[in-house]
This record gives C-alpha cells, sequence and structure tokens, in this order.
C-alpha cells in the first residue's frame, strides 16, 4: 500500500478528481497549500507598490493506492495535471506501514 | 432667533445617522487592509473612538469648538456637558434645534479621531490610542472646528470649507503623519519596504469603502444644514467626484502596473470624495468631476511618496486625506462659483480667494502636525506608545485584547 501526495495547480483539482475517480480510486483528502518550488513567487499590486509573494497557492491530494495500482494513478495524474508550464506541481510516493478504520478498528488493506 | 423646520430638522436627523455610519465603515475599510491578526485591533480603533470622542464631545468638545468665541482661538465654556443647547437653533444653522447641530458635529468629530488611526494601525499599544485620541480632539479638532467653522479666525478671514477639507481630512492627514514619524514603522514589513503589506480581506475593505460613500452623503449635503438647493448640489457634486476619483486612480494604476485592481477603486471613489469634500457646496457640477478625477491621481501619487520619503502611514491616511484634502482646499478656491454658494474663485476672477485657502492650508498642516507630535510625545512619556515587539509580531488582536478574529 502506498500514500500519494500529489501538489497540483489549484485549477487541475477537478480534472485530477475525475481522472482518480475513473481508475475506482473513491477517497481523498485536499488541502489548500501555499509553496514555491521552481517556479518561484508572483507579483502582487496593492496601492501602486508591487509586492512579491513569495508563496503560490496550490491544492495537496492525499490518496491511499494499492501497490499494483500506483502506476496507473500517477500515469491518470499526469495526464491531468500537466500543462507542460513551470508549477504544474509533484507527486510524492510514500510507503505506508498500516491503515486502521476507526469505526471498526479493522486494518491494513481491508481498511482501505 | 429663527424658527425651526420640520423638514431641515428632519433631514438633518438622517444625515446624522449618515455620517455615524462612516465609522464603521470605515473600520471596515480599514479592517480589510490590514494583516489578520491585526484585523479587530485596527475595527477597536474605529469603534472604542465612537465611545470615547462622542463622551468626551458632548462634555467638553462641543463647547470648545462652538460656544461663544475668545479671540477668534477657541470656544468657551458656557455650552459645558451641552448646558443651554437644546430646542432653540444656534447662529451656526438657524433652522434646525442647537441639541441637533451639536449631535450631528459629533459624528464628524468621532470620524476625524478615528481616520487618524489607520496611520499608526498594527503597532500602537491600545491605551496609549486612547489617550492620544482623547487629546488630539480637545487640543486638535476643536480648535481646527472653531476656526473654520465656530466663527473663529479661519471662518472669519473667509476660508471655504463647506463639509471638512481642512477640519475633517487635512488634520486627520497630519495627525497621521505626526504618528508615523512618532511612531516609526513596523517591524515586520517584509520585502516591499515602504509600508506596503498584502491586505488580508479586500472584499472586507470594498464594503466599508462602499458604506463610507454612501455615508458620504450625510456628510456633504449634510454640511448644507438645510434641505434646499444647495443640499441637492452637494449630493450630486459629491457622487460624480467619487466616480471620477475611479476614473483617475484607476487610469493612472492600469498604465503604471499594468492592470486595474479593486483596491485602486476603492481607494479612488475615496479619493474623489475627499477630494469634493471642501468644495461640495462652492464649486458647479463639471469642475466636480475634475476635482475627483484629478483627487484620484494626485493621491495615488501620493501614496507611493511614503516609500520615498519613508515613513510608515499603515493605510494612507496621508496619501490619501491629506493630499485629497489640501487639493481640493486648493481647487475650492479656483473653482468656487457665486452662482452656487456666492463666493467666486480664482477661474472666476476672484484671485484672493486663491491666497485665503492657502493660508488655509498651510496654517491646518503646520498646527495640526506641531500639536500632533507634541501629543505623541506626552503620551509616549506616559504610556508608551508602541506595543512591545513580540506583542506586534503575535499581533495586536490576540496581545492587546486578547481575541483572534477567525477561528481555525
Amino acid at each position: 500500500m502506498k500514500k500519494l501526495e500529489i501538489i497540483i495547480r489549484p485549477s487541475k483539482l477537478m480534472a485530477v478528481k475525475k481522472a482518480l475517480e475513473t481508475l475506482g480510486i473513491h477517497g481523498m483528502s485536499i488541502s489548500e497549500i501555499r509553496g514555491y518550488g521552481r517556479q518561484r513567487g508572483h507579483k502582487e499590486v496593492y496601492r501602486g507598490a508591487t509586492l512579491e509573494s513569495q508563496f503560490v497557492p496550490k491544492v495537496q491530494i492525499s490518496s491511499l493506492v494499492h501497490d499494483e495500482a500506483v502506476q496507473k494513478v500517477v500515469d491518470a495524474t499526469l495526464e491531468a495535471a500537466r500543462t507542460g508550464e513551470l508549477g504544474d506541481g509533484k507527486i510524492f510516493v510514500l510507503p505506508v506501514e498500516n491503515v486502521i478504520r476507526i469505526r471498526t478498528g479493522e486494518s491494513g488493506n481491508d481498511a482501505l | 432667533m429663527s424658527a425651526v423646520s420640520a423638514v431641515d430638522t428632519a433631514f438633518i436627523i438622517v444625515c446624522s445617522m449618515l455620517v455615524m455610519l462612516m465609522t464603521p465603515a470605515l473600520a471596515l475599510f480599514y479592517g480589510g487592509l490590514v494583516r489578520s491578526r491585526n484585523v479587530l485591533s485596527t475595527t477597536m480603533h474605529s469603534f472604542s473612538l465612537l465611545g470615547v470622542v462622542s463622551i468626551l464631545w458632548a462634555t467638553l468638545g462641543f463647547t470648545l469648538a462652538f460656544g461663544p468665541d475668545i479671540g477668534g482661538v477657541t470656544g468657551d465654556f458656557s455650552a459645558l456637558f451641552l448646558r443651554g443647547i437644546g430646542a432653540d437653533p444656534l447662529p451656526f444653522a438657524g433652522s434646525i434645534p442647537g441639541i441637533l447641530f451639536a449631535a450631528f458635529q459629533c459624528m464628524f468629530a468621532v470620524l476625524t479621531v478615528a481616520l487618524v488611526s489607520g496611520s499608526y494601525a498594527e503597532r500602537i499599544h491600545f491605551p496609549a490610542m486612547l489617550l492620544f485620541s482623547a487629546l488630539w480632539l480637545i487640543f486638535v479638532y476643536c480648535p481646527m472646528a472653531h476656526w473654520v467653522w465656530g466663527k473663529g479666525w479661519l471662518g472669519e478671514l473667509g476660508a471655504l470649507d463647506f463639509a471638512g477639507g481642512a477640519v475633517v481630512h487635512m488634520s486627520s492627514g497630519a495627525g497621521a503623519l505626526a504618528a508615523a514619524h512618532a511612531l516609526g514603522p513596523r517591524l515586520d514589513l517584509g520585502g516591499g519596504g515602504g509600508g506596503h503589506i498584502v491586505p488580508h480581506n479586500l472584499p472586507m475593505t470594498l464594503l466599508g469603502g462602499g458604506l463610507l460613500w454612501f455615508g458620504w452623503f450625510g456628510f456633504n449635503s449634510g454640511s448644507a444644514l438645510s434641505a434646499g438647493v444647495l443640499a441637492a448640489h452637494a449630493l450630486f457634486t459629491t457622487h460624480l467626484a467619487a466616480a471620477a476619483g475611479i476614473l483617475g486612480w484607476i487610469l493612472v494604476e492600469w498604465k503604471y502596473t499594468g492592470k486595474p485592481t479593486t483596491l485602486g477603486v476603492a481607494s479612488g471613489a475615496l479619493a474623489g470624495l475627499v477630494a469634493i469634500t471642501p468644495g461640495a457646496g462652492f464649486v458647479e457640477v463639471l469642475p466636480a468631476v475634475l476635482i475627483g478625477f484629478v483627487g484620484g491621481i494626485v493621491c495615488y501619487g501620493a501614496v507611493l511618496l511614503k516609500s520615498r520619503l519613508g515613513y510608515d502611514d499603515a493605510l494612507d491616511v496621508v496619501g490619501i486625506h491629506g493630499a485629497g484634502g489640501t487639493w481640493g482646499a486648493l481647487a475650492t478656491g479656483v473653482f468656487a462659483a457665486a452662482a452656487v454658494n456666492g463666493v467666486d474663485g480664482l477661474a472666476y476672477g476672484n484671485p484672493g480667494q486663491m491666497w485665503i485657502q492657502l493660508l488655509s492650508v498651510a496654517a491646518t498642516w503646520i498646527f495640526c502636525y506641531s500639536v500632533s507630535r507634541i501629543l505623541l510625545y506626552l503620551v509616549d512619556r506616559i504610556v508608551g506608545l508602541r506595543a512591545a515587539p513580540e506583542s506586534e509580531l503575535t499581533g495586536l488582536d490576540i496581545s492587546e485584547h486578547n481575541e483572534r478574529a477567525y477561528q481555525i
């Protein structure tokens, strides 16, 4: 079992969600985050004064995926979230030691 | 003693309520412009002044501003606690009860003192804010109101100030400049420098700006002090100047920064409103449009000056009220027309009016700035002007008031 942390442009959230649902991924948590990588920040102007915003808004999707499905999910995300410009985001694939469903106490793959 | 008019009385009651609304509107306008950790403290400045200034005005301020004149400089103490102010009209407004005139002027006093708070926002210690504001009302606002409107020397000289270009806007602008100088800049202004930060809630600021515009109708047309042609005239000059201020501001920012902004629209409207305040009941409609339009441009430039001159006037009270009020006072000297309210300006062959306006501008800035500096010095000695550095960095909402605006 793997945890995917997918950081994308906020405008691509719906496209990625739809792509993952098509693959049978039926649970995810999302957070609105801010950060920068190679894209750096952007310019904002208030009352004529230009301010460099250090951090750009992004959306982070976290989802648990069976090992054999990881590659399909990654491919679908690349397809849905890519624009080719700086700032498209990143996908992190992390090992997961265990998952426990709070309601029933089930663990491992049963809890997914 | 002339007779009270029911129509005029009803009109000025409504105008008083409109002007009262401007102070909460200002709280919204200012509150949106600061960072989220200071929105409540900034709002608190305006709301607490509704309390402090209103009570001080009724007890002491009114008689200093509008009591019988002593030497052109101040009112006497005969109307302490509004003694003798009631049903009979006062010489300033012959068709409304004296008590209503006192109430109408009370709203102006509250707003003017609250305007200054945009300068010291995000770093002043709350007790210092209260003490400075109370002293400022008595030693800056009341003399100014007396000099211009209370049969004092500036008014007797013929200085034109219909609704408060000098009394409200230049005075608060000069007080704001003094406060910015006395307090010094905020600690963590980041890379932008010059006192520029990212506003935390522009929709709030825009709502406040809209309500200020609405309240300004009471401010300017109410300053006719009767429900006649002059009030109607001031209503429309006010509206058109605000409209033209929007256009002036966003045109220059579009040209210089590439895009028009919502904060530009709100600031431009405010700049136009400030600029027309001294002339709303003296100039014709077309000059009012020009005054508002140029006001938007002048204030845009003046706001940028703070980076060059290095003072941290947090929310641009100097740039908008100081600069806009000054431009408006001078423009009134140019465009005043006898056809509107009995006095001609430079453009109608009366260059003398221009000199009087210049004198009133200089006197207002010098008097208000220097007395404000003295008061700020005293307050600093008594309670300390600034919040402690760690309180400022935590945010004044928590450190001065034990509250947070946004939970979770």
